[in-house]
């Protein structure tokens, strides 16, 4: 009986699944229907001509979580060999634990951060310098181009870092404590320095955890919707560069959800939506096969 | 031939010094950026905190007031909804442990609960916004519920299966050896022994539901006026947060901050606790 209870609990979270899947393509058939597979590369999103497609948004979900995994990858491997590698064991603890909080903090926060602390911050300092600075190298001077106005794709690129840099610190530094010992012993007793253990013998080992690592981030950085949806400025426009107002999937729906009128507008969001989830779950895949990789050495 | 060795040691020496130095820059970087959030916080936050938001209702926007239906009503939606999943997390946790099926079914659920886990809060908006909100004709404080049990059910189902999988199984023998019926063994000794594990595994859910603004966004909705009524739309903190953040008056934009100190405080010291209560008893046991 109690077996039972269990088990009817279990298949039933297999059944919302199935069901959250299944609504999605029925509430998006309208959509569907109309617009096909080109849906996904069409650019124009026009509420009026009722003319939808979805390029803009996944582009700009890419773009901005490129940005983020650029600038957090880095920092999250360093804080990780800080941690693991140089700090003494309680420094390293009482970091541990406060990065482990900040990821605890809602995303709404940092998005309300990102558009009254940072953005005047991106808008008066950092973007005017990279402007000019890559004002006359080519293609540097279009993927940085753009007005100095603080909100943008770069900031939301920029704010999911800031997000997932607890995340993937704390999953390297796991993955990192599990490395045998005996590798840091042979390779100092062979009398190589820290950085040659850590990018010689370190990273080849772990390599597949550590992928893993940035993957679970790259996921957490595609779906985060608040954080985003205030800095992106929402603006349909092809991509004119880091510093326009852009769009991401979860943006648009968090923007225009409430207000879409009629039938294929609503239906083009949860479309919209119904790529998101795919795009997550491929990537899911990705990462929990690299992880038991790594585990598996 | 001796210069040169010499040489290739200094450089060595100079990559390793920079690769350590960029470490503690690292470190550096992410506390300051990290604390300038906390700070900004506080400092917005406590500005905007005054006796009237804990006996005021919401404003119109653009107009003074408090936050009292907006904390009662995320009280009240967060609640009913960790109530709802800490149970029904722990059973199927305890499915995927202490029923250890022959088929396949374990391995699919353990699956599909990462899928679940891993899926952008805002798609469990639409989905529960396409099965409860259309089905029913109106946004509702009880969508919002439901919303974010999905959310937290399987954080609950992971956290609980990690801690009862490290119970020995000495303890479950012993106990089938003085014929103890199954579901007994699970409540009063598997239940028992995990027990500050499954708390922290709740509580840490509840601190992560908190704060989810993108499944109440067209669930819940928002309402200005005290409601307690599950079926209609209700006031709650992340909500106003969104909309009073984003509009261009002043004193709603610092109502937002205040709802924002309230809530990541109230996260943060609930994360600060299991910490602290539950991770001493953890090390005796």
């Amino acid at each position: 009986m109690f077996k039972k209870i269990t088990k009817s609990l279990a298949v039933l979270l297999l059944i919302v699944v199935i069901a959250i899947l299944v609504s999605l393509i029925i509430m998006s058939w309208p959509a569907i229907e109309k617009f096909g597979i080109s849906f996904l590369w069409e650019s124009s999103w026009n509420p009026v001509t009722e003319n939808f497609g979805a390029l803009t948004a996944i582009l700009g979900t890419i773009i901005t979580s490129f940005v983020a995994i650029v600038i957090a990858v880095p920092l999250s491997f360093c804080i990780a060999i800080f941690l693991t590698q140089i700090a003494p064991k309680k420094v390293s603890a009482v970091f541990s634990q406060v990065i482990e909080l900040m990821a605890a903090v809602p995303s709404i926060i940092y998005g309300m951060w990102g558009l009254f602390i940072f953005a005047p911050i991106m808008a008066q300092y950092v973007q005017p310098f990279l402007i000019n600075t890559f004002q006359n190298v080519p293609v540097l001077n279009f993927i940085f181009g753009g007005f100095p106005m603080g909100i943008g794709v770069f900031t939301a690129g920029v704010i999911l870092a800031m997000m997932i840099i607890p995340l993937i610190s704390s999953v390297i530094r796991d993955v990192v404590n599990t490395s045998p010992t005996v590798l840091k012993e042979a390779s100092y007793s062979t009398g190589s320095t820290r950085f040659e253990y850590v990018f010689k013998v370190l990273l080849p080992y772990c390599k597949n955890g550590i992928l893993g690592a940035v993957i679970l981030g790259l996921g957490r950085a595609l779906g985060e919707t608040m954080a985003v949806t205030f800095v992106i400025g929402n603006s349909h426009g092809f991509f004119q560069g880091l510093f326009m107002p852009g769009t991401t999937i979860s943006a648009t729906i968090a923007n225009e959800f409430t207000e879409a009128l009629g039938k294929i507008n609503p239906a083009a969001l949860i479309e919209l939506g119904l790529v998101l989830f795919i795009i997550t779950f491929i990537v899911l895949c990705i990462s929990r096969y690299l992880l038991k990789k790594g585990s598996n050495v | 031939m001796n210069t040169i060795a010499k040489n290739k040691r200094i450089r060595r020496k100079i990559i390793d010094y920079i690769f350590t130095i960029l470490c503690y820059l690292s470190l550096f970087l992410g506390v300051v950026a990290l604390s300038s959030i906390i700070i900004t916080l506080f400092v917005k936050g406590i500005n905007a905190v005054n006796f009237r938001l804990f006996f005021e209702n919401l404003p119109p926007l653009g107009q003074v007031g408090g936050l009292k239906n907006a904390i009662l009503g995320s009280v009240m939606i967060t609640g009913v909804a960790i109530i709802a999943s800490a149970p029904i997390g722990i059973l199927i946790a305890t499915y995927l442990t202490e029923f250890p099926s022959k088929g396949k079914l374990g391995s699919i659920v353990r699956f599909i609960n990462d899928i679940l886990l891993s899926a952008p809060s805002i798609i469990i908006g639409l989905f529960v916004y396409s099965v409860i909100v259309t089905v029913t004709g109106h946004f509702s404080a009880m969508a919002g519920m439901v919303a974010l049990a999905l959310i937290a059910v399987p954080m609950i189902v992971r956290t609980s299966e990690d801690v009862m999988k490290v119970i020995p199984n000495n303890l479950r023998e012993a106990a089938v050896a003085l014929g103890v019926s199954r579901w007994k063994i699970t409540v009063f000794v598997i239940y028992r022994a995990a027990k500050s594990g499954l708390i922290t595994g709740v509580i840490l859910a509840l601190a992560r539901i908190a704060g989810e603004t993108a499944p109440l966004l067209f669930t819940v909705l928002n309402n200005q006026f005290p409601s307690s009524d599950i079926f209609k739309p209700m006031a709650n903190l992340p909500v106003v947060m969104f909309q009073y953040a984003l509009s261009p008056y002043k004193n709603s934009q610092e109502l937002a901050w205040a709802a924002a100190l309230i809530i990541t405080v109230t996260i943060l010291v609930l994360n600060i606790l299991t910490r602290l209560v539950f991770s001493r008893k953890r090390k005796i046991t």
